[in-house]
């Protein structure tokens, strides 16, 4: 068996469309949340393929484009402080602040810094060079990505190492979804899950949406093959009025999820009150922050003079603002198409990108820019 | 950010690190979130640096031939389900 191949090969996509198809009884609205899953069914052209059979909407699960401008120039304050050694996932980087970026702030002389991984975090940390410098990791991510920063503060803390600080930023995907149903005016008929959100999670964590919605949800890997088993279990939901949590990648999720992880969260981490979601608004109970025990490490807490600064221009009204034309935010809620946003392709795209739905590797607009033919 | 690679262990270390290949390219990884030990020739999923998961190469080959099954079902007796 082959790990990779086997998951897309073209006759399977073509069995499993062909079964679909034909048990579609009218067009079935489904939202796939990650954006993982939108890239690939772009990719695949999955959405071609079941054309008027499955109209997919595109949801919010890109921690990159769901960042508010202001927590962009909270990165960005800190970058500039005296010092600091700013440390970022790649697609962090283009994404546009107010009136700068990191990628700006780089090219204009400040220490900002792309990781691939919290250990390259340690590896900076441990270089003797820089031991008077402040390092701060502007943590992004989902459930699939906050074990691997509770990791990073378990290491750190063992290693005695006293200058690494973490801006959390780390979300959570059922409030989102929640407050999508809520809105009530949606037409979705179910949910591709996350299926790396879910190793870490478990299944227990989009109850929610049948018990309380009636909608389908089934949780689905990455691979065509994965992605049309996902979208076939969900459409017999939704014919047989049978919503539940359904798993449809076995060999990675399991109904616990990973106890390890979650503990390692849980030690580190506490629910933010309130977090805002780009397109959103506010969102109660939606984000993560380190623990008031450990607010040394806590970047919010450390440059709290330097953002304080920041939230009072804010609150003046003269930074925090995204573009006004820029339609991420409906597109982050299922609403709008990439296509229907009247900067898309012309003066947003890869190169010079407007909203943070085209600067991700996972944003919708980066996916239909990148596989528009 | 959700994007995992299935890897496979070629060496294990004793500091909850290990040696993968991904696609013929090896790197280095925390096995730090590991709930079971991760043993040489297992596949496991990499995120960000970190195995997630141990990939249950018992469940893939399920997951791959039900589907498979449907169609000779319905081959079978021509009915459609």
């Amino acid at each position: 068996m082959e790990l990779y191949s086997d998951f897309k090969r073209k006759d399977d996509i073509s069995r499993l469309a062909s079964i679909i198809s034909a048990e579609v009884e009218k067009p079935v609205n489904i939202m796939e949340i990650c954006g993982g899953h939108t890239h690939s069914i772009m990719k695949y052209g999955l959405n071609i393929i079941l054309k008027d059979k499955i109209n997919f909407l595109h949801g919010p699960g890109c921690p990159v484009c769901v960042m508010p401008v202001k927590r962009i120039d909270e990165a960005v304050k800190i970058a500039g402080s005296p010092g600091v050694i700013l440390a970022a996932y790649g697609d962090m980087m283009r994404v546009p602040g107010t009136d700068s970026s990191l990628i700006k702030e780089r090219t204009e002389g400040r220490d900002v810094r792309m990781v691939y991984s919290p250990l390259d975090i340690i590896k900076i940390a441990e270089d003797k060079n820089n031991k008077d410098k402040k390092i701060v990791f502007f943590a992004i991510g989902f459930e699939t990505t906050t074990p691997m920063t509770a990791a990073l503060l378990e290491e750190i803390i063992a290693k005695r190492i006293n200058n690494v600080f973490i801006h959390a930023n780390h979300v959570l995907v059922p409030p989102p979804i929640n407050a999508i149903l809520d809105s009530g005016d949606n037409l979705i008929d179910g949910f591709i899950c996350p299926g790396h959100v879910s190793v870490m999670t478990g299944s227990g964590i989009y109850s929610d949406i049948p018990r309380k919605y009636g909608k389908a949800a089934v949780i689905a890997g990455f691979e065509p093959y994965d992605i049309l088993s996902g979208a076939l279990l969900t459409v017999r939901q939704v014919n047989e009025k049978r919503p539940a949590v359904e798993i449809a990648y076995k060999r990675a999720v399991k109904e616990d999820g990973n106890k390890k992880a979650q503990d390692l969260v849980n030690k580190y981490f506490t629910v933010r009150d309130e977090f805002e979601w780009r397109g959103f608004g506010n969102i109660p109970k939606s984000g993560l922050r380190l623990k008031e025990e450990f607010k040394n490490f806590d970047a919010e807490y450390v440059f709290k003079d330097e953002l304080e600064e920041l939230h009072l221009k804010a609150e003046s009204g003269q930074s925090g603002k995204e573009n006004a034309l820029c339609k991420c935010g409906e597109i982050l809620k299922g609403k709008s198409k990439p296509d229907d946003c009247p900067l898309f392709g012309k003066v947003c795209n890869p190169e010079n990108p407007v909203g943070a739905c085209m600067v991700s590797f996972e944003g919708a607009c980066a996916a239909y820019y990148k596989y528009r033919t | 950010m959700c994007l995992a690679i299935p890897s496979k262990v070629i060496e294990i270390n004793d500091d909850n690190t290990a040696v993968v290949d991904t696609m013929g390219s090896k790197r280095l990884v925390s096995t730090m979130l590991l709930e079971e030990s991760a043993r040489i020739g297992d596949y496991l999923l990499i995120h960000v640096g970190y195995a997630m998961q141990k990939i249950d190469e018992k469940e893939a080959m399920e997951s791959l031939n039900l589907f498979r099954e449907i169609e000779s079902k319905t081959a079978d007796d021509g009915v459609e389900r």
